[in-house]
């Protein structure tokens, strides 16, 4: 299934193809489906994600916008309840084929999830923790590494002097931008977000908001938001799941002016949420 | 109506913080009550002596607790020794690695083990794990061993506290929050590594209230550890040395020491001292509990 002819399940299948507005394709998802013991969390999901951009994934609660993001992080797979049919390529890889190490998936795919989850240990330790994980051991790159990202994340000068300090005395704002540099850390391709500004304050909020814009110069970015405005202020395409299903997707401007399906325009306008 | 209602709540609570001051005063009573019983011996000796002195000849006249102190201590921390690294790597096993069926398959077996009569234990313990040591073990270390022994009570203590040791960890185990798991995996980590620098780290305060637990109740176990101990009164220089912990020295002498009144007392300072080295083990640990959960903020 590797090496698929690209041009023609394009073609075919592929109805909700995001066109992509400057460069490649990154991940491509072909006929996903999750199911959770007897029920049928996502339905035939066909996607193509454009990199180097911000996706926005919305639609009501329960319509299976974690599932779909703990699929393309194989989370899953802690789970054996879950069942998962169909392939996501991940730079022209499925990442559901049988040779393929769980943890290289994971390293790819950094998570942000809804309420920020610092490690039990210091500062320092929680973003040095993915890199010791993998390997690296030399302390001076470490600290070089640590420092660069809490930067990165416009933390260096908050933490500064207590670095080594629990992560956990932090605020929750702040926590949230250390568990992004944390997963910046382990160096990966693509930024997964579990509604990571729901649990944050406006102010805390615009600093993640405007760290996504930065990175998606470098990464590309997929985030599940409940808000309709954050996805208006900051994506490039905007994707509408519901009951499982992919209702539309399309370029943010066009997703909001011109919606092509009912659904959507009842969900834009709040009929439901 | 109202009224009522707000005298029921009332007495309701009232009630239950008299239940509960019960529970205090009846720790009370029996740590004053040991204590005034054992009043008589420490007149006649100093405390000092009756702590430090080998020597154990009622008949004489002579009390020191010196060997029953230590026998306590050898065989309680030999157990726990035994016993934890055993129950880590269980308990570890169950809540990180084993499937839902697989758990709910050891559960019971964990339930009955400890379910069964101390006793029980002690039997095994003799036919078993005594002539093991004496024919097996010892001969590569020592030349003569009868098998009665620090190891004996420390092998058979230490399956004792397994269950309950187990059962705690798992309990610790599974008040860590997915989340704080589910972070490490996302990053990339084994369950080894996850285990390892997150899940142990976290659990650590939990991790000692389940030692302090257990070897609380080593230090009180009676009958299985008197079994197969030896009994005898020396200061034991090497595992395989018998010994004679507090609790079978008293359950040991009860009957006789009504004869003689200063064996009577010395008996029952032997049940304060063991009431004392219970008391401060859980003060000192809860002391050092606190220190930790106040530097790492776990």
């Amino acid at each position: 299934m590797k090496d698929i002819d690209m041009e023609t399940w394009q073609d075919k299948k592929v109805k909700d193809a995001l066109q992509p507005v400057t460069s490649a394709v990154s991940i491509r998802i072909k006929q996903l489906n999750v199911y959770i013991r007897d029920q049928h969390i996502l339905k035939d999901i066909d996607l193509i994600l454009p990199e180097k951009s911000i996706i926005c994934i919305i639609g009501p609660s329960g319509c299976g916008k974690s599932t779909f993001l703990k699929a393309l992080n194989r989370m899953h797979d802690e789970t054996p309840e879950v069942k998962i049919t169909g392939n996501i390529f991940v730079d022209g890889e499925d990442i559901y084929s049988n040779h393929v190490n769980v943890i290289d998936i994971r390293k790819k795919m950094g998570l942000l999830s809804q309420r920020p989850c610092p490690l039990p240990m210091s500062i320092f330790d929680n973003v040095a923790y993915g890199p010791r994980i993998h390997g690296l051991t030399r302390r001076k790159v470490l600290n070089q590494t640590v420092i660069q990202y809490l930067q990165y994340v416009g933390l260096w000068e908050e933490v500064r002097g207590r670095i080594r300090t629990p992560a956990t005395r932090l605020s929750i704002g702040q926590q949230q931008r250390l568990c992004l540099a944390r997963g910046l850390a382990v160096e990966p391709e693509f930024i997964l977000g579990d509604e990571a500004t729901s649990a944050l304050d406006p102010i805390s909020t615009k600093k993640i908001e405007e760290l996504f814009l930065n990175l998606k110069e470098k990464y590309t970015i997929i985030l599940v938001t409940h808000t309709l405005r954050q996805a208006k202020r900051i994506a490039d395409h905007v994707v509408f799941m519901y009951m499982g299903k992919i209702i539309e997707s399309g370029p943010t401007d066009e997703f909001f002016n011109n919606p092509r399906k009912q659904l959507t325009k009842d969900y834009l306008s709040g009929s439901f949420s | 109506m109202h009224y009522l209602r707000k005298i029921k709540d009332r007495s309701a609570r009232h009630v239950m913080l008299g239940i509960a001051v019960f529970a205090v005063l009846f720790l009370l009573v029996i740590a004053i009550s040991l204590f005034i019983k054992a009043l008589p011996i420490m007149r006649e000796k100093s405390i000092w002596v009756l702590l430090t002195s080998g020597s154990w000849r009622p008949f004489k006249g002579d009390f020191g607790f010196l060997p029953f102190i230590l026998s306590t201590l050898h065989v309680s921390l030999l157990a726990i020794l035994i016993a934890l690294p055993l129950s880590l790597l269980t308990s570890i096993y169950l809540h990180t690695y084993a499937s839902r069926n697989t758990r709910s398959f050891f559960q019971p077996f964990i339930d009955v083990l400890s379910g069964i009569p101390s006793v029980i234990y002690g039997v095994w313990g003799t036919l078993t794990i005594v002539p093991l040591i004496a024919n097996k073990i010892a001969p590569n270390f020592v030349e003569f061993s009868s098998g009665y022994s620090v190891l004996a009570g420390g092998m058979v203590l230490a399956v004792m506290i397994l269950p309950l040791l187990i059962s705690i960890l798992l309990e610790v185990f599974r008040s860590i929050p997915q989340e704080m798991t589910d972070a490490s995996m996302q990053l990339g980590a084994t369950k080894w590594q996850t285990v390892k620098k997150v899940v142990l780290r976290k659990s650590f305060p939990g991790i000692l209230a389940a030692v302090v637990l257990s070897v609380s109740r080593a230090f009180g176990e009676t009958i299985a550890v008197l079994m197969v101990c030896g009994n005898i009164t020396e200061i034991p220089h090497s595992l395989f040395d018998a010994c004679y912990p507090l609790p079978a020295l008293i359950a040991n002498n009860y009957g006789e020491m009504l004869s003689m009144p200063s064996y009577e007392s010395a008996l029952m300072l032997a049940a304060f001292l063991l009431f004392i080295i219970i008391v401060l083990f859980n003060a000192l640990s809860r002391v050092i509990l606190v220190q930790i959960e106040k530097r790492y903020s776990l």
